[in-house]
């Protein structure tokens, strides 16, 4: 058998810089290693010393792509150091921001960056003159969640209006009214993204690595910014508690730090979510994973964005149901009062990637004395390479070329954020 | 010949990248009608090296860094910095108050030396810039016009004079009125003083105007009772690179 060396520099179509390296002779995997190179930025050495009203608005520059899920992690430390509780309006123009989140990059996700794959493009670009409808609707969807976040946080990326223990300014109702309605067409979209997904289902590599999986688990819904951490390998922990689950640690081929729990490496996203979860999903949502045939526990990691894709409905329908309410009970303007107290908080949400953690500790007067951020695709890293551990030596005897395309595929799958990872 | 377009990120958290093409099915069009984009590793994996028009995302944060934006430099005939940290460092530079040392050691503990790190800086700290384009992240409609006007191989018409005027202009009421303090008196406008208008203050993001005028600023804030060192905490997020200094002259 030949030599196979395989080096792919920067992989393209996911956020930050990663490298694939494998080496194998006589049929035999020598090395197979996932990468990380992005630049550190440290900003929890940033935060320090900062102004509680500032703290959201730096963190959130953490990640371009789901900074909406970093300013509730944020805000929600914060809130919790300080000891506020969100009024029931703030918190639903919370959740429902977080649905517009949540929508947005799933779409970017699955139909962007990993429908090419399956259709063997470079790019969504050439899918514009073949799959032309699928991509309209793609930007429709994405268009909505941005409008969406925009009326309730003055834009999609690094938010605005979402502010320690409220709003600095409602939406308005005539524009949620509206947006109402595109979302109830959006819906028949998420179902035409499940029928999608559903076609290129035959395609997805048939590979299966049971292991742990990790999410925020609430009694009461689908959680995505409640809830307790959960383990499919049994406990639940509070949010408190994070570092007994990610025990962070260095490895050399990465700037990201690594993370285990009960096994070597755990996984965290769309995936651990629906094992987790699923028999909370909304019931469209409940729907669209059955016509997929999809039933927790899946141990397949490419089914990561085919969980995003049942997600994807569930947000639509949640954020519908969020509307009603909100409409139902009016908006009122609420004064947002802040009592800075020295403490430690703790913030945990459900990124689109994951469980994202932030931890600040603040003194009297309302400035970060310490932070500690563990991101989503941090905690997947060590999952990736597991993963790769397992799939390359069962792959080593096809072509180099689908060697080298099955093992950017299933980093792909894991839809990484590596440079939010180094923060 | 239809003009090949770059995108390279550096150190950022790409959000500008992809809010740049948060466009309209017909803007989409329109752009991937006017110009053959040759190189985008988030959206496209086929890559080339021969292009004429770079965005640049991002600051220069580590040794490596530093050859690959010359390269790039030297391949494009219009290179554009994209985003607050290409353009001014961004938040980037608040690291820069820290040896790399400190940060290494008090971020990755015992195994800092797998890892480096320099001063972050803006772009145009290390290789010419031919257009800017502001703001975290900047608009959609900026980034549009900027790609027009760099087609057309014209300068874009972007504001230089301060958030203040656009916020006059959208009505709102000042923040130093409600007891906040704010950095549009120096910030240049374009953004329609957004965050002003979504019930905030300016944090200065687009950076300074060209010729800001430091002298109203403190009229203004010692109308309100502020000292510069007050304002200048928050100034220093977006701005720490090298405009404080110039503010304090
Ligand atoms: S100081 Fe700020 S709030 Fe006041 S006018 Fe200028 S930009 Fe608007
Ligand atoms: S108001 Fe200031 S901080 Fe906000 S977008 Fe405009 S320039 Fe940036």
């Amino acid at each position: 058998m030949p030599e196979i060396k395989i080096k792919v520099n920067q992989l393209t179509r996911v956020e930050g810089h990663g490298n694939i390296h494998l080496e194998a002779s006589d049929g035999k995997l020598e090395k197979v290693l996932w990468e990380v190179t992005e630049s550190p930025r440290f900003f929890e050495w940033m935060l320090k010393g900062r102004n509680y009203d500032d703290v959201s608005t730096i963190s959130s520059r953490i990640c371009g792509i789901c900074s909406i899920a970093h300013t509730t992690a944020s805000l929600q430390a914060t809130e919790a150091a300080f000891g506020i509780k969100l009024t029931e309006q703030a918190w639903l123009l919370r959740k429902l921001l977080y649905d517009a989140e949540l929508l947005e990059s799933h779409v970017l996700h699955v139909l962007f960056l990993i429908a090419p794959d399956f259709l063997g493009a470079d790019s969504v670009i050439p899918l514009v003159a073949t799959h032309g409808d699928v991509i309209v609707m793609a930007v429709r969807m994405k268009k909505l969640a941005y409008n969406l976040a925009e009326i309730l946080a003055g834009r999609k990326t690094h938010p605005i209006t979402p502010i320690v223990g409220g709003w600095s300014k409602l939406p308005d109702a005539d524009a949620l009214r509206d947006v109402r309605e595109r979302l109830v067409k959006c819906l028949d979209d998420a179902e035409t993204m499940v029928a999608v997904v559903k076609s290129l289902a035959p395609m997805i590599p048939n590979f299966n690595r049971p292991t742990e999986y990790v999410a925020l688990k609430d009694s009461k819904e689908y959680a995505f910014i409640t809830g307790k951490i959960a383990s499919s390998d049994g406990g639940t922990f509070p949010l408190e508690d994070y570092q007994k689950i990610t025990n962070e640690f260095c490895v050399p081929q990465s700037s990201a730090k690594y993370t285990r729990h009960a096994r070597a490496s755990y996984q965290v996203g769309a995936l651990a979510r629906f094992n987790l979860s699923s028999e909370q999903l909304l019931p469209r949502a409940k729907k669209a994973a059955a016509s997929l045939g999809m039933k927790a526990p899946i141990h397949n990691p490419f089914f990561i964005s085919v969980a995003q894709a049942v997600e994807t409905v569930h947000c639509v329908e949640d954020a519908i149901n969020i509307i009603d309410r909100l409409l139902a009970r009016g908006l009122h303007d609420e004064e947002v009062k802040v009592k800075p107290r020295a403490g430690r908080g703790v913030g945990i949400v459900e990124a689109p990637r994951g469980m994202l953690i932030h931890d600040y500790t603040y003194n009297d007067a309302g400035e970060i004395v310490s932070a500690n951020c563990i991101i989503p695709t941090g905690q997947n890293h060590a999952s990736i390479q597991h993963d790769f551990d397992a799939l390359a030596p069962a792959i080593l005897d096809k072509p180099v070329d689908e060697i080298r395309h099955t093992l950017e595929m299933l980093v792909r799958a894991y839809d990484p954020c590596i440079s939010c990872s180094v923060h | 010949m239809k003009p090949k377009v770059a995108f390279f990120d550096f150190t950022s958290c790409e959000g500008c990248q992809l809010d740049a093409l948060n466009l309209d099915v017909g803007e989409v069009l329109g752009l991937l009608g006017a110009v053959d984009i040759v190189n985008f590793r988030e959206v496209k994996t086929d890559r080339s090296d021969d292009y004429d028009i770079a965005f640049i995302e991002g600051s220069i944060t580590k040794e490596s860094e530093i050859p690959r934006i010359e390269a790039i430099r030297k391949q494009a005939k219009v290179l554009v910095a994209l985003g607050a940290c290409a353009c001014t460092g961004g938040v980037n530079c608040l690291k820069n108050a820290y040896t790399a040392d400190e940060l290494l050691k008090g971020v990755y503990g015992e195994c800092a030396s797998y890892y480096n790190t320099i001063p972050a800086r803006p772009v145009s700290a290390v290789v010419p810039v031919d257009a800017y384009i502001r703001g975290c992240p900047p608009t959609t409609s900026e980034f549009l016009k900027v790609v027009k006007a760099a087609l057309l191989g014209k300068r874009p018409d972007i504001p230089n004079y301060p958030v203040c005027t656009e916020c006059r202009i959208a009505g709102n009421v000042c923040v130093f009125q409600r007891g906040g303090t704010c950095i549009g008196p120096v910030t240049r406008a374009g953004c329609d003083a957004l965050c002003v208008s979504s019930g905030r203050f300016c944090w200065g993001c687009r950076g300074l105007v060209d010729d800001p005028n430091t002298n109203s600023a403190k009229d203004v804030l010692a109308r309100y009772g502020l000292t510069l060192d007050q304002i200048l905490e928050r100034f220093k997020i977006y701005n720490s690179y090298s405009e404080v200094s110039q503010c304090q002259k």
